[in-house]
């Protein structure tokens, strides 16, 4: 199958290596038969959002992030719209912040978000940074851990009885004290963790693959593969967190 | 109370000692991480004893090379107080200053998060800043964040002070605008343009309106001649020029260096762009403290890298091609030199996540590694990261069976010498901390000399 990718502002939000991300989606897509089609969307740009399979919106440094930051909040409606519709998403640090209601910089500021995921941001005095190890529920009773790194000044705090991406085992997670990292409304999944992320979580990458097909109109199965290299990064990795400790 | 007491009547008594030996400027070699500790105003001083004031120069790539490169065009004409060691943090620069007592000339590679307070306090003769490219987020921040820092710095520095900006870098040169006396250099050679802009090109949005920018040339990076087609920012007009260059492999940089004090044709003995941009930052430093052009192309002309940036070594009867990555930019030209002068069938990349090579490895997934794998034979990954490595080849295609992951690193040289045949020639490409054990266990094998033997 084609599995369709529309990847949010790759000019502007591209800090933490994204296309790292793109490249598993990719070749994991390959290695099973499919081909993944990405399209850029820059601001300005049309999109119909539902269209696609699978949705990306990577990180930027903060210059980069305000200058999109209107782009993508006047497209919330239509984001929640395809996430409704069962369009998968991963949004990755600045990118999963602005999927939020929005931020509030140290000076008061307040930069609107699109409104996707149920939680708001707020900027920290110190920047939390290192490894994270965190448990991953995907819902269905499907968990896995997943190693990543974080490097964010804000914290995000959860609405009740929002879904959390997963919980921190090491690491500081969505505000440090929460013990929760990340965001999930259906199959979008927003997080601080890059590192990038998916090379060295495998697991994570098939589900959103498995969701995009699924979407597509397939049956979302992906056969095994080896994942050899994957499991010795993931091991290092989350050593790493590991020996940072709790929090 | 008692034991913290003890400490702190201790601690005077040293700052005793140690500014006594500031005082009467006898030889000491009492470590300067104490003096800043304990006494960050010792700095002021130990740097106006310096008859011929104190030079300045960072950068996030090449402040080490643009340093040394002042240091053989000037260790002529002055005796240095020069940090060739790379402790380049305030207190590498307190000791350098303290062990350093008959000399004329600081010369000081400084971090680029350790500037602002360096200017401050050693009251600079002339700064030269190179470039800002995204490097170690996890440990300087972003961008925008240095330049800052880097723009309250230059505000308060006296208008005594020489300026000299890489006006090729957007967000460096607009440091100078309006400043008199300032010295703006850049590449001036369109032939020589990238085809495009760098995957991990930073500031590529106006600094002014945060339009994107037009690039008229693209060089290194974001590094070029670009302008705004929304206000109109665009870079200045270049006071030192590097014009006609002749790019010879991995033997020399051949230009012509055009400067206000006349033209002379330079032969740099490194490979490389960005080692003509290190040189026009040392020329323009150079020019700024009164060296002649004669004196420039001499220096330049005789240079020898900083060890571990860009070396070869003899291994019995192969030889190992040694360039260091530290970031996507830098990495990005080491691949670029590679390219021009030939890839080795055989290289080993290593990896390490140790605080001076950054703990977040993300970066190596912003490095345009794929030119070099489209033509190498055999990969080595290594270093404590060594399997990320092998994930960024793996998923840009490169053949799993090309591709050993041997973390340690002496094992990981030895298997790549055993893949070179006799007379051939092993490339290796590590991160900071990996190019000093690799260079460690060449030293160890005396295959060079340490490099505290070498400078100078």
């Amino acid at each position: 199958m084609k599995i369709t990718v529309a990847h949010l502002y790759p000019d502007y939000l591209n800090i933490y290596a994204d296309r790292g991300n793109i490249a598993v989606f990719a070749r994991r897509a390959v290695l099973r038969g499919h081909t993944l089609e990405v399209t850029p969307v820059e601001p300005g740009d049309s999109l119909e959002p539902w269209a696609f399979d699978l949705l990306y919106v990577g990180g930027g440094q903060d210059r980069e992030q305000a200058l999109i930051a209107p782009d993508l909040a006047a497209r919330g409606d239509d984001l929640r719209r395809a996430v409704d519709a069962g369009t998968a998403l991963l949004a990755v640090c600045g990118g999963y912040q602005l999927l939020g209601r929005g931020y509030r910089g140290r000076d008061g500021s307040w930069m609107q978000g699109a409104g996707l995921f149920p939680l708001e941001t707020i900027a920290g005095e110190r920047r939390l940074i290192g490894d994270v190890l965190v448990e991953a529920d995907l819902g269905e009773g499907f968990t896995t851990m997943v190693a990543g790194f974080e490097n964010h000044a804000g914290r995000t705090l959860l609405d009740p009885g929002a879904t959390a991406f997963g919980s921190v085992l090491a690491g500081h997670g969505n505000d440090g004290s929460s013990g929760f990292e990340g965001c999930r409304v259906g199959a979008a999944i927003g997080t601080y963790l890059h590192g990038p992320l998916l090379p060295r979580n495998p697991e994570l990458a098939d589900w959103l693959l498995s969701r995009a097909l699924e979407h597509g109109g397939g049956d979302g199965d992906l056969e095994p593969l080896g994942d050899e290299l994957e499991r010795l990064a993931h091991a290092v990795s989350s050593g790493r967190a590991k020996a940072r400790g709790g929090k | 109370m008692g034991a913290r007491l003890n400490a702190e009547t201790s601690a005077a008594r040293l700052v005793g000692r140690l500014s006594r030996a500031v005082g009467r400027g006898g030889g000491t070699t009492l470590p300067g991480k104490l003096l800043w500790k304990v006494d960050p105003g010792a700095l002021d001083a130990l740097a106006a004893r310096l008859p011929a004031g104190v030079a300045v120069v960072s950068a996030t790539n090449g402040k080490t090379t643009t340093s040394a490169m002042l240091a053989r065009i000037l260790g002529r004409r002055y005796r240095l107080a020069w940090n060739n060691s790379g402790a380049n943090l305030a207190s590498g620069v307190a000791s350098t200053l303290l062990s350093a007592t008959d000399a004329d000339l600081g010369l000081l590679e400084v971090d680029e998060f350790a500037l602002p307070e360096v200017m401050r306090r050693v009251n600079p003769r002339v700064v030269s800043l190179g470039n800002l490219f995204r490097d170690q987020l996890d440990r300087y921040g972003e961008l925008e964040h240095i330049a800052e820092r880097w723009r309250v710095a230059v505000g308060a520095l006296p208008p005594a002070s020489t300026l000299v900006v890489n006006a090729d870098d957007p967000l460096v040169a607009d440091l100078a605008n309006g400043r008199s006396g300032a010295l703006r250099f850049g590449v001036d050679d369109p032939r020589l343009a990238r085809p495009a802009l760098q995957h991990a090109a930073d500031s590529k949005y106006c600094v002014r309106c945060g339009q994107p920018y037009d690039y008229a040339v693209a060089y290194v990076g974001h590094l070029g001649d670009y302008r705004c087609p929304s206000c109109g920012h665009s870079r200045p007009p270049l006071d030192i020029a590097a014009r006609a260059i002749d790019l010879q492999a991995l033997d020399a940089s051949v230009f012509d260096l055009v400067t206000p004090a006349g033209t002379v044709r330079v032969r740099l003995p490194l490979p490389g762009l960005y080692n003509v941009y290190n040189a026009l930052a040392a020329a323009s430093s150079a020019l700024a403290l009164d060296a002649s052009l004669d004196e420039i192309a001499a220096g330049l002309g005789t240079f020898t890298a900083a060890f571990g940036r860009f070396e070869r070594i003899d291994a019995g009867d192969r030889r190992i091609l040694m360039l260091l990555i530290k970031n996507p930019a830098g990495a990005n030209e080491a691949i670029r030199t590679l390219e021009e002068g030939g890839v080795p069938e055989t290289l080993v990349i290593a990896l390490n996540d140790r605080i001076a090579d950054g703990r977040d490895v993300s970066w190596i997934w912003d490095v345009d590694f794929e030119p070099l794998l489209e033509r190498v034979g055999k990969i080595v990954a290594s270093g404590e990261r060594a399997a990320e490595l092998a994930l960024r080849f793996t998923y840009a295609g490169f053949p799993r069976d090309r591709l050993e992951v041997i973390p340690e690193l002496r094992e990981a040289l030895d298997r790549g010498l055993a893949l070179v045949p006799a007379g051939g020639e092993l490339g290796v490409l590590p991160t900071y901390t990996a190019m000093l054990e690799l260079r460690k266990i060449a030293v160890a094998r005396g295959l060079v000399r340490p490099y505290w033997e070498e400078v100078s």
